[in-house]
């Protein structure tokens, strides 16, 4: 019945018209207080004396709480330890928690946050890859990973070239800032609102900072205002300061981020250095690849290990590499400890793929399209990545060529060549990329999910189940599942929120997995509650329990219907249960993490995209012309859903790509830490021309339904938009050059490469001054 | 003198007194009326989360304009209408059109931001302008969402605009002008508050006195500077004196060869009036931030914040406009270029204030171009801003004016470039010694909105840009833009 179909977001109403509740709209309790965090101003230092005394006396002020003041463990580390909840002797990155205030109000807690005196006795500062390079800095140790023999195969390969792309970073910006309350609770028991992607691991976090068994922890998230990654794991040092706060005031306190505070103090997307090598022949097959992939991971470990796995993992995109190597540094500066963001590293990864083959074609003077299809995966032996996983039924020829065809790309790359000899002024650029990305977490464990299903005995039904909602539509779907496992119009499954209390021990609600995992869970449930329902309804019509039906919201056994509500009172009459939990764990997982070889993605989830851009040779500004989307969602739970993640993955991939730029100072300090300064896509950089469409192609997708997860694979569409650009920027120099262009490719990397080509000789446009 | 702010919340009759002279309207609607609708995203002005409408009477109609609540000033409602997202329902429950077409066009995900898209699409439609792209990432550059990607929001929009239904803002029309116009303030606004001011003179003789007897005094226009100071600063300004309420300080003239542009009208109010004279000067006010914010700044505010990255001193100082100033009855004129002392400060005396800004009409063949680089397009601070107003007689440079933005610490005119043009020929070796003299003319600071290499090679550039569009042997049909209006 709802199943498959483009219903909309279950509070979309409640959306528009303002009513659908944020953590920070819940009604406060009495006693509420407001907690503010106090950041280190230095990159590395000593705290040589944390004198708080002014913050203490400040108006309105409660309580203050240092490293000191914890009774556990301080620690926050989500993969790995290292993630101090304050600071206790040394600071490691400007911006880090050094102490914690709860006031009467905001304004008292925030402006009390800014009077302490802290001396720092400062220390040697690494800031950037690069000298975390030059140190051999890292937070964990370096891995490779080698398919052939790339060393060889480069030195024999008739073309060879190397080079180096540099990736910024990117900030999540969530619409809804970090934000907790926490509510002691009688018997010393905590009931905790956190915005978060992961509640388990909140309770877990509280449970280790406060010393508090997991059991008097309650943590309940209906729905955050955007989190792609940044809740998944800081969430918890958020709903922790809280925690500890009103641990110590036994009152109700509530710590909302300001933004500014919000974008020094979390994490971000890896920025990476990426060094490759590589060797190829005339037609631009890739005979042999060496990449260094050094991950920028900040000052812990935090989630920087699996994040760079998963650039590893993801440095073949949908191309067969023979003979690779890919060697994954993590790496140690002082500035904030980068986290989960929308790909996990996957996009970084692929990144240096593309580039690699962007770079073939130019020494080619071939097509990049052309090129990508000698490389993409094929029938054995050229269908095993890096990592030795079988790539099966690979879609990627099929489908990049029929997005070649609907995207008219031959010819527009003809129009656009016209187009770039009559105008000296402005060129165009278009490139057509690949995404192939696998869908599980890396880290066996977290492939897990559980329910809870009741049926009350008006035949209404409350689903929870461990997902959280964050505007990717997790709840809706997962309630299509269970609407069509009963029969029942969707109206009858009510959402609520997630959880510690209803459904516990979970995974994040991440990696793209929300709704594979969770639908499944909740499947699992009322396939149990059904199965229970059906014997009771067998028992009272005297037929076998296999054949009854349910349908349309009623339910036939042999000749007779009976109503689901009416079921459900036969059945609470005869004293059965109408509540069931439900469990999946993904199966075939086979991957054995300390080689990095077997299966560790249950499937892989493609699309293909072409972007068309124009560019102004003496300023460097550009826009997206157009951009033809073509992905795969298997058979689309929700395709109005769907359609949502693609869109908006392809434009928030296409901000990392261009404008949105962290910018630290040589003190160490971010100073791009507000929507001021650190641009996002607003609406006029949405491409003039926007078409986006689902490959039609056959599901192989053996997840729920032979639906495909959707959540991180569109963001890397954007990559089109990058090559397009780099690709207008070749024109300048009528395509005889290989431009050098890093991420994100603002208008000032865009002039200043047309700069460099340029002073290289080779500029189109005469007067093009070189920087 | 009253010393509680009266206006409408919807349609109710509010009178308040302020604690804190300084309030929010966010902070007032989310704590005092449990408005929990309007969200705050940044409080800084930028993402348009908490996006509010003002309803004020106008040619005896109710004109709604949207503005950001969090750095608007609750002091600043005082005879006005607030509407918040609870208000646009009809009486009935029925959602407004917009909110429809958002529900309809599947344009919520997380939905943090939706209530603030509602009413900027809320006022759009009630403007009546033609939903074209361009109007409408216009009307919503102010509004920043993480989730969507925008392209069910811009059908949203249109398919509010596409409804036939009549507008519910409309509906009480003639009873919500009745009930302001009750409400009018008949005194000025003077709220003390533990030796904390707000004070909103109604005339310029009671302004001016009070400038004088506050020198120290902020001075708030738009607020969309002052505001910041607040939410982001923390600084409980002790004196305030607000202009807005001031007759006749919002008075746009124009005489036969000038513009005068009150100290307290709006860019909005601006643009139309400047955009008729100077195209270019009209877009690059587009480009000043968003519609929230446009509807509440001012000229004057740019000109007196003297940011050297203010970007309508770089036009003002190329079209030579002159600025009266006002201290006491004492009133003089200055050329802009005169204003400036250095980074951040101007010749303003203690007790003195911007009355009006004179602007020249363009004298006959003048032409007129600005030019502002930024990382985004919309609602983005410049890296580099310049204009120039160009002069051309028989193939000569007879007139010149340029100005700049973002490379020095002030905005800047740039006499040595004008020298190197003016009386020469439009040709390339005119070009070259024009960029010689800029080179020579700035040596612009890296930060984080650019580096000073960029500046310096795109500002040059502009020099080129201008040289192409204007010239004689400029860029032919080629095109020198990629910014052209959107379909
Ligand atoms: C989101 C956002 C985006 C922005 N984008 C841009 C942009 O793109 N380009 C740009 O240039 N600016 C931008 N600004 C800055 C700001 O909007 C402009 O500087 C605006 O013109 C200020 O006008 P205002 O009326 O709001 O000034 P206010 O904030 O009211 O005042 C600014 C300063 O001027 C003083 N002042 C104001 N009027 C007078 C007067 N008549 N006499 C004496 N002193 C006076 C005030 O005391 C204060 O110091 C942006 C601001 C925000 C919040
Ligand atoms: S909260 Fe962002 S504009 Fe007001
Ligand atoms: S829907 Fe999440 S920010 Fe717009």
């Amino acid at each position: 019945m709802s199943l498959h179909e483009p219903l909309p977001h279950d509070s979309a109403a409640r959306h528009a018209s303002g009513e659908a509740l944020y953590i920070d709209d819940l009604p406060e309790p009495r006693d509420l207080l407001h907690a503010a965090i106090g950041l280190s101003a230095r990159p590395h230092a000593r705290l040589a004396a944390v004198d708080l005394a002014a913050v203490a006396a400040a108006r309105g002020v409660v309580c203050v709480v240092t490293a000191a003041d914890i009774p556990g463990v301080n620690d926050v580390g989500s993969a790995a330890h290292g993630d101090p909840l304050l600071a206790a002797a040394e600071v490691e990155y400007a911006g880090q928690a050094i102490f914690a205030v709860a006031a009467e109000t905001v304004r008292d807690a925030r402006r009390a946050a800014r009077r302490a005196q802290v001396t720092y006795h400062d220390l040697p500062a690494l800031l950037t890859v690069d000298d975390a390079l030059a140190a051999r800095s890292f937070v964990l140790p370096s891995k490779t990973l080698v398919q052939g023999e790339p060393g060889a195969a480069i030195a024999r390969a008739p073309h060879r070239l190397s080079g180096r792309l540099d990736l910024g970073g990117q900030d999540h910006f969530y619409l809804e800032g970090q934000i907790a309350m926490a509510l002691p609770q009688e018997g010393g028991e905590l009931k905790i609102y956190s915005s978060t992607q992961h509640p388990t691991e909140v309770s877990h976090m509280v449970s280790r900072v406060l010393a508090l068994p997991c059991h008097r922890i309650g943590v309940e998230v209906r729905r955050m205002g955007g989190a792609f990654g940044g809740k998944e794991s800081q969430a918890s040092q958020i709903a922790c300061i809280a925690a500890l706060l009103a641990h110590h005031t036994r009152r109700p306190v509530k710590l909302r981020l300001d933004r500014d505070d919000d974008m020094v103090l979390t994490g971000k997307r890896h920025g990476f250095r990426i060094d490759y090598e590589v060797g190829f022949d005339d037609t631009g097959r890739i005979l042999g690849v060496d990449f260094l992939l050094a991950g920028h991971c900040g000052f812990s470990p935090h989630l920087s290990g699996p994040v760079n796995d998963r650039a590893m993992f993801h440095a073949d995109n949908g191309y067969f590499l023979e003979n690779a190597r890919i060697v994954s540094h993590r790496c140690k500066t002082h500035t904030v400890s980068n986290t989960a963001f929308r790909g996990f590293g996957g996009p970084q990864g692929m990144m240096a793929i593309e580039q690699v083959i962007d770079e073939i074609s130019r020494h080619l003077g071939r097509d990049p399209y052309a090129v990508r299809r000698v490389n993409f995966y094929g029938k054995a032996p050229r269908n095993r990545t890096p990592y030795g996983m079988e790539v099966r039924a690979n879609p990627l020829p099929a489908l990049t060529a029929r997005l070649a065809r609907t995207s008219a790309y031959a010819r527009r790359r003809r129009e656009i060549a016209a187009f770039n000899r009559e105008n000296p002024w402005i060129k165009r650029g278009i490139a057509l990329t690949p995404v192939k990305f696998g869908i599980s977490f890396t880290l066996t464990q977290m492939n897990q999910a559980g329910a809870l299903v009741h049926v009350y005995t008006d035949g209404t039904i409350h689903l929870a189940h461990g997902g959280t909602e964050m505007g990717q539509g997790l709840l809706v779907k997962v309630a299509q599942v269970v609407a069509n496992e009963f029969a029942l119009p969707l109206e009858r499954v009510r959402i609520t929120a997630t959880s510690t209390e209803q459904v516990p021990n979970t995974s994040a609600t991440a990696a793209s997995s929300g709704s594979d995992l969770n639908g499944a869970a909740a499947r699992a449930a009322a396939i149990t509650l059904k199965a229970r329902m059906a014997r009771v309804a067998a028992a009272e019509f005297g037929v076998p329990a296999g054949e009854v039906r349910f349908a349309n919201g009623a339910v036939r056994a042999g000749n007779h219907t009976i109503g689901f509500d009416e079921l459900a009172r036969l059945c609470h009459r005869h004293r059965v249960s109408l509540s069931a939990t439900g469990f999946y764990r993904t199966p075939g997982l086979a991957y054995d993490p300390a080689a990095m070889r077997g299966e560790p993605f249950f499937y892989f989830a493609y699309g293909a995209a072409v972007a068309e851009v124009e560019i102004d040779v003496l300023s460097g500004e550009y826009r997206i012309l157009r951009a033809d989307l073509l992905h795969d969602c298997g058979r689309s739970l929700n395709p109005a859903i769907d359609r949502g993640q693609i869109e908006g993955g392809f434009v928030q991939g296409a901000g990392w790509l261009t404008t949105e730029e962290l910018w630290w100072d040589a003190q160490g300090s971010l100073r791009t830490h507000a929507p001021s300064t650190y641009k996002i896509p607003a609406c006029s950089d949405l491409p003039r021309d926007f078409r986006v469409a689902f490959w039609a192609g056959r599901s192989h997708a053996p997840a729920l339904h032979r639906a495909k997860a959707v959540g991180e694979p569109p963001l890397m569409l954007a990559m089109s938009v990058f090559f397009a650009i780099r690709d207008a920027i070749a024109a300048t120099a009528h395509h005889r050059a290989r431009p050098r262009l890093d991420a994100p490719a603002t208008p000032e990397r865009v002039l200043l490469a047309i700069a460099a080509l340029a002073a290289g000789g080779g500029a189109a446009a005469a007067g093009v001054v070189a920087a | 003198m009253g010393a509680t702010v009266r206006f409408l919340l919807g349609e109710a009759e509010r009178e308040i007194a302020l604690a804190d002279p300084t309030r929010t309207v966010l902070d007032y609607l989310r704590t005092d009326e449990r408005r929990t609708g309007t969200k705050e995203g940044c409080a800084e002005g930028d993402c348009g989360a908490c996006t509010v409408l003002l309803g004020e009477a106008r040619d005896g109609a109710m004109r709604y304009r949207a503005v950001n609540a969090c750095i608007a000033f609750a002091a600043t409602l005082d005879g006005k209408q607030l509407l918040s997202v609870e208000d646009l329902a009809a009486a009935d429950g029925t959602p407004h059109p917009v909110q429809r077409a958002m529900v309809a066009q599947h344009a919520s995900q997380c939905g943090f931001c939706t209530p603030g898209f509602v009413m900027a699409l809320a006022a759009f439609r009630l403007a009546g302008a033609a939903p074209t792209r361009a109007a409408i990432d216009d009307a919503l550059a102010g509004n920043l969402c993480r989730c969507t990607g925008y392209r069910p929001i811009i059908d949203a929009a249109r398919a509010a605009c596409a409804d036939p239904a009549p507008d519910p803002l409309r509906a009480n029309e003639s009873a919500t002008l009745a009930r302001l116009q009750a409400l009018a303030p008949r005194t000025s606004l003077a709220i003390v508050r533990d030796g904390r001011r707000f004070l909103a003179p109604r005339s310029i003789a009671e302004l001016a006195a009070l400038c004088e007897e506050f020198p120290e005094a902020t001075r708030l226009a738009g607020g969309t500077d002052v505001g910041l100071a607040v939410t982001k600063a923390l600084q409980d300004p002790a004196c305030v004196i607000a202009l807005g309420a001031v007759c006749g300080l919002d008075a746009i003239e124009e005489s036969a060869h000038t513009i005068t542009i009150g100290a307290t009208a709006t860019y909005s109010d601006a643009a139309p009036v400047i955009a008729r004279h100077y195209p270019d000067f009209g877009e690059l006010i587009r480009r000043i931030g968003s519609v929230q914010v446009r509807n509440a700044a001012t000229l004057g505010g740019n000109i007196v914040n003297a940011s050297p990255i203010g970007d309508t001193m770089p036009a003002l100082l190329a079209l030579d406009a002159r600025l009266i100033l006002r201290r006491g009855s004492a009133v003089r004129e200055l050329p802009l270029a005169g204003f400036y002392r250095g980074y951040r400060e101007t010749v303003l005396a203690p007790g003195e204030f911007l009355e009006r800004v004179v602007l020249p009409k363009p004298a006959p063949g003048q032409i007129f171009r600005a030019y502002k680089l930024s990382k985004r397009f919309d609602q983005d601070i410049s890296a580099v801003c310049a204009a120039f107003a160009l002069t051309l007689e028989a193939g000569r440079v007879s007139g010149f004016g340029a100005g700049f933005g973002g490379l020095a610490a002030t905005p800047a005119r740039a006499p040595a470039i004008e020298a190197a043009v003016l009386g020469r020929r439009w040709d390339e070796a005119t070009l070259a010694a024009a960029g010689e003299a800029f080179d020579a003319s700035f040596t612009p600071l890296s930060d984080m909105r650019a580096s000073g290499a960029y500046r310096r090679l795109a500002g040059r550039n502009l020099l080129r840009k201008l040289y192409l569009e204007t010239a004689p042997s400029g860029s032919g049909r080629a095109r020198t833009r990629i910014l052209e209006p959107a379909p």
